[in-house]
């Protein structure tokens, strides 16, 4: 039941009582502006540390292969090893359950050329699952499919800065560009959220690289994305056995560390997964101490409270006040004072982080900000905290007989 | 309208225990001005608290308006001192916060009223003790007399049926003394029961009958000429 008299009284005690109210006030605005600058740098932090590996897929394993350095089951070191289709597809089917993509990857550079703009490009030949591997974003049209790999068509997929380049403003999807000698169709634009040389590829399938650079099966290097089922030591155990097995079908000695170069992102991930977990841990270091500390503030105050007010009480019990109306009438009080100033406070944390976002940059601390959940939750933490802190000496107080609380001056 | 039956209450002090009010017997009829009296240490604050519900005796009975008061849980004292009673205190007891009006009509708030009835009825109370027009002064801004005064109406509001009034001179200089005493005395007229604790032979004069304790036991109880304190007003 709404009890306006009620919240008259909670009003003007908290009106007449300024110095009380905000004390109490200021300890929680100050506690949840805390929690929300500290949580939203750490929230920035974490954002860096995403983004610093969101260009590659995290489940990648990159194969290359270069010259034997050792001599080996006869053969003579500085064997030169190259990588083929059948090696993709002997991996691909030998390792079938623990591959979620797989692409090949041929290198080549280019002249690319549009209506008079000229330029040069790194071309990369591919398989469609790339896509995924590289985290390419589409903007316009599509990527490189199956079918364009079974027609060995001359369709590319160019970066959007290819496409600013050679095209300036327009839509360059459906035109031709001229590579060192060859129109092909655009069907594609993408965009790379890894930096700004990502943007500047050009992508087509495998098989049409093939036929027109050099007419053999030949590739430069496989890129794998293990099955994300995998934990990170069963996918580090995979790659150890594909390097292996790699190297026997190659006659490569084991111990040659040039000739088969396999690269799995997975040992780089558990370093990186160590570091988000340590980044979280510092995270709820950081708020439940900054919680506690507004907890132990907020509860102070209102055992203060209380006994400031022990006398009032006195009065108004003698004056025939039950009991739950004045532990009502301080726990409304103090819930109200938190609520609006936890509220405040929040406000104020989020607007010093909008603040203070492009100053943090700098320091590695990108879009610094907090989930309005959490914060909510604080608030309401803190709230309850002082609410139970407050509700403890008040119901004492409520039970104190007025002549003792009269007495006490 | 009151009685008081073999009343004992003692206080624990350390490991022993204090024996205040040893058997006390009293009745007040409707209408008495009684003052208590005795030194400090006689039992007669602390008769009075347990008369005003704010304290609880040991043992023995007491009858307020045929109601039994004994083992009130804390709502039911509430309840039965907002209705029964009115509390006049040496040091006023008025909430600093609150203006005079907001003060009288305090006791009314308790008793479930609307604010406007509040409002009136504490303005009511204000003009009879002659304050209406600092109605919206805060405590700090009125004298002793003034303050008390303040008391004496929020005490009135809620239409008690005993004044219970603890020293209400002690804090008063001799004049202003007697001009509540004055103002007592007339709510006597008017019919009102009033209680009143005192140490001070003037005051207890004032009143129509005076009850002497020594030693947490009633030693004397006569009834004595009124004096008027119109007379040195």
């Amino acid at each position: 039941m709404f009890d306006l008299d009620l919240w008259r009284e909670i009003f003007q005690s908290m009106n007449k009582n300024r110095t009380r109210s905000i004390l109490s006030g200021f300890t929680v605005a100050f506690a949840i502006l805390l929690f929300t600058i500290l949580i939203g740098i750490a929230n920035g932090l974490g954002n860096t540390f995403q983004e610093g590996f969101a260009d590659d897929a995290i489940n990648a394993i990159f194969i290359r292969t270069g010259n034997t350095t050792k001599a080996y089951d006869g053969l003579q070191a500085g064997r030169r090893i190259q990588l083929k289709n059948e090696d993709f597809d002997f991996i691909n089917e030998e390792y079938k359950d623990k591959i979620q993509y797989s692409t090949v990857r041929i290198f080549k550079n280019v002249n690319a050329s549009y209506k008079g703009e000229k330029n040069n490009y790194s071309v990369r030949a591919v398989n469609p699952d790339h896509q995924f591997l590289e985290k390419s974003i589409m903007k316009d049209g599509r990527y490189i499919s199956q079918l364009d790999l079974q027609n060995k068509s001359k369709f590319i997929v160019i970066g959007r800065l290819v496409e600013e380049d050679l095209f300036s403003k327009e839509s360059a999807l459906g035109e031709y560009i001229n590579l060192s000698g060859i129109q092909y169709k655009v069907v594609g634009v993408f965009t790379d959220e890894g930096n700004d040389n990502e943007e500047r590829i050009i992508y087509m399938p495998a098989s049409t690289a093939q036929l027109l650079y050099g007419n053999n099966d030949y590739v430069d290097s496989i890129t794998l994305g293990y099955n994300p089922d995998l934990s990170v030591d069963e996918a580090i155990a995979f790659s150890n056995k594909l390097t292996k097995r790699l190297k026997d079908r190659f006659s490569v000695a084991p111990t040659d560390q040039s000739a088969v170069r396999v690269f799995n992102m997975a040992l780089q991930n558990k370093g990186v997964s160590q570091l988000q977990f340590g980044l979280g841990l510092i995270i709820i270091v950081i708020g439940l101490g900054t919680l506690i500390a507004g907890i132990v503030g907020i509860s102070n105050i209102m055992i203060f409270i209380v006994k400031e007010r022990t006398k009032e009480i006195g009065i108004r019990k003698a004056l025939g006040a039950p009991p739950r109306k004045i532990v009502s009438l301080i726990l409304l009080e103090s819930i109200i004072i938190t609520a609006i100033t936890g509220y405040i406070g929040l406000v104020l944390g989020v607007a010093v982080l909008e603040w203070a976002n492009p100053l943090l940059e700098d320091y590695f601390i990108k879009e610094a900000g907090v989930s309005k959940n959490i914060v909510i939750t604080a608030t309401i933490v803190l709230v309850l905290a002082g609410s139970l802190a407050g509700y403890l000496p008040a119901k004492k107080a409520s039970k104190i007989k007025p002549i003792v609380a009269l007495r006490n001056d | 309208m009151l009685k008081i039956n073999q009343l004992h209450k003692s206080y624990p002090i350390g490991d022993s225990s204090l024996h205040v009010l040893k058997g006390i017997d009293l009745d007040v009829e409707s209408g008495e001005m009684v003052a208590i009296m005795g030194s400090s240490g006689s039992g007669k604050s602390t008769l009075l608290n347990i008369i005003g519900m704010l304290d609880e005796a040991d043992s023995g009975d007491y009858i307020l308006d045929d109601v039994p008061i004994k083992n009130l849980n804390e709502k039911k004292a509430a309840i039965y001192r907002n209705k029964f009673l009115g509390f006049i205190f040496q040091s006023f007891n008025l909430i600093n916060y609150k203006n005079a009006l907001e003060n009288v009509a305090l006791p009314l708030y308790y008793q479930g009223l609307k604010r406007k009835e509040r409002q009136e009825k504490g303005k009511f109370h204000l003009k009879k003790v002659g304050l209406l027009d600092w109605a919206h002064h805060l405590p700090s801004e009125l004298s002793g007399g003034q303050k008390q005064r303040v008391a004496i109406a929020r005490a009135l509001a809620a239409n008690p049926k005993l004044l219970l009034a603890d020293e209400p001179t002690g804090a008063l200089d001799t004049t202003t003394s007697y001009e509540i005493m004055e103002f007592l005395q007339q709510l006597n007229d008017e019919g009102k029961t009033i209680l009143i604790v005192t140490h001070e032979e003037d005051i207890a004069e004032m009143c129509k009958r005076v009850v002497r304790l020594r030693d947490g036991i009633i030693m004397e109880d006569k009834k004595v000429n009124q004096v008027r304190a119109s007379q040195y007003v």
